[in-house]
C-alpha cells in the first residue's frame, strides 16, 4: 500500500494496541484494566510501562525514581524552571508555565538533547564492543566526527548528582551493567586523551543505566525529559507569590545594545 | 542601592531609552536602529517588521511582497492539517488560547508537513549555495544526521510522501510566488518541477515551496523554521475558536478498534 491509500486506510478510526477508554465503563492500559489490575500501580511504574510496554522490578522502579528526584532543582534561574516561574510572575496559567518549561527542557545543551544522544552513544558503543571492537578506538572515532554527550558540563565540570546516583545504583545492584561500567571506562579514556574538562556527568550515567534497563533512545527521550519536572512547580508557586512581574525585572539600562545606531525609517 | 553584580541581557535587535522617572518604562524603542513607535508604526507593513527583526535590515519591496504573499499562503493549513486539528482539540474542550496555539506549534513543528521539514529542506538549500540545480539530488538523498530529539526523516523534505501528483494549490502558490522578483530558487522550482519531482520520486509539498521562498528571502534554516511556525498560527487560532463555538458534540470522537496488546513497540 502506498500514496493516499495509506492515509485512507487509517481514516476515521483509531486502531490501537496501547489502550483506550470506554466512558462510563472502563479503561484499558496496554492490555490491562486500569482501574482493576493496574489500579494500585506506582505512578512512575505506570509511566514507564506506558512508554515501553515492559514491567519493571521494584529495584528498577526505585532507580528510576532516584534519577527523577536527584535532578529536580527548585532554582528559578535554571532556564527551564525560569520559564515556569516567569509564567507565574506574569500571572499566566501555572499549567501553561509547566508545559512550556517541560518543552524547553528538550534542549540541545542540557536535558532532552544530551540524554537522547548519550543513550544512542552507549548503545552503539556497546554493540561495537560486543562485536569485538575496542572501546578506545570507538571513542576516538566518535570524538573525531561529533561531540560525545554526557561528558563535560556548562557552568561547572563537577557534577554534584553523581555522588548520590552512584551509591543508589550500587545498592540496587545496577553497577555491574555493561553500559554502566562503560560510562566510567569512557571517562577514563577521555581523561587519558587529555580532555580533563570532559568528566562524566549525570546525563551519561543515567543514559547508561537506562541502556542497561533496555530503553531505546526514543523510549528514553520520554522518560528522561521529566527528570527535572519536580523542580518546576515550586518555582511557579513562589513566583506567583511575588508582586506581579517582579521576577527578574529588567530596567532599560540592563539591556546591552550591540546593534546599529539610530536611522530613519522615513524615506 | 544594591552592590550586587549586574546581570545583563545582550541584544543587537532592540534598544530602549528609559523614561526619566522610571527605568522600567521606555520613552523610545528602536528595532535595528529604527524608531518603532516614532516612525515605523503606521508606515511599516507587518512583513517589514518580521523581516527586519530576523534579518536586521528592511526588506526590498520585492522581498516584502514575497513574504506577504507567502504569509497569506501559509496562514491557514486548514482543519485537515494535524497542527490545526491539534488547535481545534484545544478549542473544543475549552482549553486556554495559549494551549491551543502551543498544541498547533508542537504538532506543526515536525518532519511531516511541519517546520522541521522546512528546516531540513533549507539546510539542503544552504549546502547547495549558488548551485541551485544540485538541490533535487541532495534532497533525494537527504540524511538527517545522528540521532537527536527529532524523529528520523521518513521522506525527502519538502515533498509529499503520500502524493500522487502535485496538489493544485501547491502549484498555484509556487507559480504565484515565483513571479515575484529576486526568487531564483522558486523560479527554478517552478520551471523544473516535473523533472525535480521525477528525480525525488514524490510531488512537491507546501513545505518545499516555503523552504525555497525563505531561502530566496535570505533566511537561515533556523529563521525559516521559526517563520513557518509563526505564519501558520492564524488558521490554528481561528479554527480553535470556531470549534469552541460548535462544541464537542460536533467534533469527531473516532471509533476505536483495540488490536492485540502486549506487543512491545520498538521505537
Amino acid at each position: 500500500m502506498k500514496g493516499p491509500e495509506v492515509l485512507r486506510s487509517h481514516a476515521g478510526v483509531l486502531r490501537t494496541r496501547v489502550g483506550a477508554c470506554w466512558p462510563g465503563s472502563h479503561a484499558i492500559f496496554r492490555g490491562h484494566d486500569l482501574h482493576g489490575e493496574l489500579g494500585a500501580m506506582d505512578w512512575l511504574e505506570l509511566y514507564v510501562f506506558g512508554i515501553t510496554g515492559r514491567r519493571y522490578s521494584d529495584q528498577e522502579i526505585r532507580l528510576l525514581h532516584g534519577i527523577w528526584v536527584m535532578t529536580s532543582y527548585p532554582d528559578a534561574r535554571l532556564w527551564n524552571n525560569r520559564v515556569g516561574a516567569m509564567a507565574g510572575s506574569a500571572r499566566s496559567s501555572a499549567v501553561l508555565g509547566l508545559s512550556a518549561a517541560i518543552a524547553v527542557t528538550e534542549a540541545r545543551i542540557y536535558g532532552g538533547g544530551p540524554g537522547v544522544r548519550a543513550i544512542d552513544f552507549f548503545l552503539r558503543a556497546g554493540k561495537a564492543v560486543k562485536a569485538g571492537g575496542d572501546l578506545g578506538a570507538f571513542v576516538r572515532a566518535e570524538l573525531a566526527s561529533r561531540r560525545i554527550y554526557g561528558y563535560g558540563r556548562p557552568i561547572n565540570t563537577i557534577d554534584e548528582r553523581l555522588p548520590s546516583l552512584i551509591p543508589l545504583a550500587v545498592s540496587l545492584g545496577f553497577d555491574k551493567g555493561r553500559h554502566y561500567e562503560m560510562a566510567f571506562e569512557v571517562e577514563r579514556i577521555l581523561l587519558k586523551e587529555s580532555k580533563p574538562f570532559l568528566r562524566m556527568n549525570f546525563a551519561a550515567l543515567t543514559a547508561a543505566l537506562a541502556a542497561d534497563l533496555g530503553f531505546s533512545p526514543r523510549q528514553y527521550q520520554l522518560f528522561n525529559i521529566l527528570k527535572t519536572l519536580a523542580g518546576i512547580p515550586p518555582c511557579i508557586v513562589e513566583a506567583q507569590c511575588l508582586p506581579e512581574g517582579a521576577l527578574f525585572p529588567t530596567p532599560c539600562d540592563e539591556i546591552v545594545y550591540e546593534g546599529l545606531g539610530a536611522r530613519s525609517w522615513v524615506r | 542601592m544594591s552592590d550586587r553584580p549586574t546581570e545583563r541581557i545582550h541584544t543587537r535587535i532592540w534598544r530602549e531609552e528609559p523614561e526619566a522617572d522610571n527605568p522600567f518604562a521606555a520613552r523610545a524603542a528602536y528595532c535595528h536602529g529604527y524608531d518603532v513607535y516614532g516612525e515605523m508604526v503606521g508606515r511599516a507593513r507587518w512583513v517589514d517588521m518580521l523581516y527586519l527583526l530576523l534579518r536586521g535590515e528592511a526588506p526590498t519591496p520585492a522581498q516584502a511582497d514575497l513574504l506577504e504573499a507567502l504569509a497569506v499562503g501559509l496562514a491557514n493549513p486548514g482543519p485537515r492539517d494535524q497542527s490545526v486539528h491539534a488547535a481545534m482539540s484545544g478549542g473544543v474542550g475549552g482549553s486556554t488560547a495559549a494551549a491551543s496555539l502551543m498544541a498547533a506549534l508542537a504538532v506543526g513543528a515536525g518532519r511531516y508537513c511541519g517546520a522541521r521539514e522546512v528546516f531540513d529542506a533549507m539546510t539542503v538549500w544552504a549546502a547547495c549555495g549558488d548551485d541551485v540545480a544540485a538541490w533535487a539530488g541532495r534532497i533525494a538523498r537527504f540524511d538527517a544526521g545522528p540521532v537527536d530529539i527529532w524523529p528520523d526523516a521518513e521522506h525527502p523534505p519538502g515533498f509529499d510522501p503520500y502524493g500522487v501528483s502535485t496538489a493544485t494549490i501547491v502549484r498555484q502558490l509556487l507559480t504565484r510566488l515565483a513571479r515575484i522578483a529576486q526568487t531564483p530558487r522558486l523560479a527554478w522550482l517552478a520551471a523544473q518541477r516535473p523533472g525535480i519531482e521525477a528525480e525525488v520520486g514524490l510531488p512537491l509539498a507546501f513545505t518545499g515551496v516555503a523552504a525555497a521562498a525563505f531561502a530566496d528571502l535570505g533566511f537561515s534554516p533556523g529563521e525559516g523554521e521559526m517563520l513557518f511556525l509563526l505564519l501558520r498560527l492564524p488558521g490554528a487560532a481561528a479554527h480553535a475558536l470556531e470549534q469552541q463555538g460548535y462544541g464537542f458534540k460536533r467534533f469527531p470522537f473516532y471509533p476505536v478498534e483495540l488490536v492485540e496488546s502486549g506487543a512491545r513497540e520498538e521505537t
